[in-house]
């Protein structure tokens, strides 16, 4: 068998830190995750119309007795940020995998404003912030971003860098 | 100030019939006067208020059904914090959560901040929303006789209810606000907490 991509990887630590509720705005960066949580009988999934619905949807996972974890792309760290209260004021974890977008090879000039203020705008927020730029370092940072979200009961997010998951490329 | 469309119904006198025999029913409230309505009934541990986190209340209802399959969860909350998060009623529908009901407590108000009109005083039907959102069962109850045929569903099926209160505002009952202490005596009394 070959050597599993880090996507794979990435969707093991979140198997092996015990993650059953999968909520997801989708992003292209994202596409195998979405499709390994479809394709898994024991991830439960939902698609979110706004990326805050999924911080509601982890803290309910969480008063139930279950962990999740929400997908989104940087644009939408935007519409998180007064529902992030919630893990904060109720000391919920909270867990998100962001996919960067507008700030490296960004074709797209909409993306930039919010890409350059998605770190300072989380860490204001009081999310503590991880950033992956390689891919031998994504699945232990969200191993290690998941335990401390967890344990700790503390917002954790986990950026994947643009360089990382490639750039958007559109051609006529 | 009313209007000719204004609903009826005593808010508390509708709460209380909700939740009347809780039992092990797990509950969450909307910021507002949703919350005080349902702590005006008796604090419990399987009550979460909301104290804010506006818009967010029928997806925290929504996580709880999915990591609680065999439980029932009720979703009490006000038209202006439905309004601001519409969008979950198409997430939930799309999930699909059996075990999931949710109350609407509409004053077509915002009460906290003036009793301002919201979207429902205008032209905004939210029955009708959740069902173009795919929910299949939906009421709206306008007299008591109705809330009391709505109680059993509310804890039976997958429905979105409309509740028609007068506008009247009522004294404010202040349950816990400690968000910790509520997620942690919730999460104890399910028995999902490991010491």
């Amino acid at each position: 068998m070959d050597n599993p991509t880090w996507q794979e990887s990435v969707y093991a630590a979140l198997k092996a830190a015990r993650i059953t509720i999968l909520g997801y705005v989708p992003d292209a960066g994202h596409a195998h995750l979405i499709n390994a949580a479809h394709a898994d009988p024991d991830m439960q999934t939902v698609v979110l119309t706004t990326e805050e619905e999924g911080i509601a949807l982890s803290a309910g996972a969480w008063l139930g007795g279950q962990r999740a974890v929400m997908l989104m792309q940087s644009s939408g760290v935007g519409n998180c940020i007064n529902m992030l209260s919630l893990p904060l004021n109720c000391r919920m974890p909270f867990l998100t995998l962001v996919t960067m977008r507008g700030e490296w090879g960004e074709f797209n000039p909409w993306q930039v404003p919010m890409g350059a203020a998605t770190q300072p705008v989380l860490t204001a927020a009081g999310v503590h912030v991880r950033r992956a730029d390689q891919p031998d370092e994504v699945a232990e940072m969200v191993a290690a971003s998941a335990a401390l979200a967890f344990d700790s009961q503390i917002p954790v997010a986990v950026l994947l860098s643009q360089r990382l998951i490639g750039a958007k490329v559109f051609v006529k | 100030m009313s209007r000719p469309n204004d609903g009826t119904l005593d808010r508390r006198d509708v709460v209380a019939a909700l939740m009347r025999d809780p039992g092990d029913l797990l509950v969450v409230t909307g910021l507002g006067a949703a919350t005080y309505d349902v702590g005006a009934t008796g604090d419990r541990p399987l009550n979460f208020y909301l104290w804010g986190a506006m818009g967010g209340t029928a997806m925290i209802g929504l996580g709880i059904a999915l990591a609680q399959p065999s439980r029932r969860v009720l979703v009490v909350t006000g038209d202006g914090e439905m309004l601001m998060g519409m969008g979950s009623l198409a997430s939930i529908a799309a999930a699909g959560a059996p075990n999931l009901a949710i109350a609407v407590l509409d004053n077509m108000r915002y009460g906290e901040t003036g009793s301002q009109y919201s979207h429902t005083g205008h032209t905004t039907d939210l029955q009708a929303v959740a069902a173009a959102c795919g929910w299949t069962r939906t009421a709206t109850a306008r007299s008591m006789d109705e809330v009391e045929a709505l109680r059993p569903r509310l804890r039976s099926e997958n429905l979105f209810a409309v509740l028609r209160i007068s506008a009247e505002e009522k004294p404010r009952h202040l349950p816990p606000r400690d968000g910790a202490y509520l997620s942690d005596r919730f999460r104890r009394a399910l028995g999902v907490v490991v010491d």
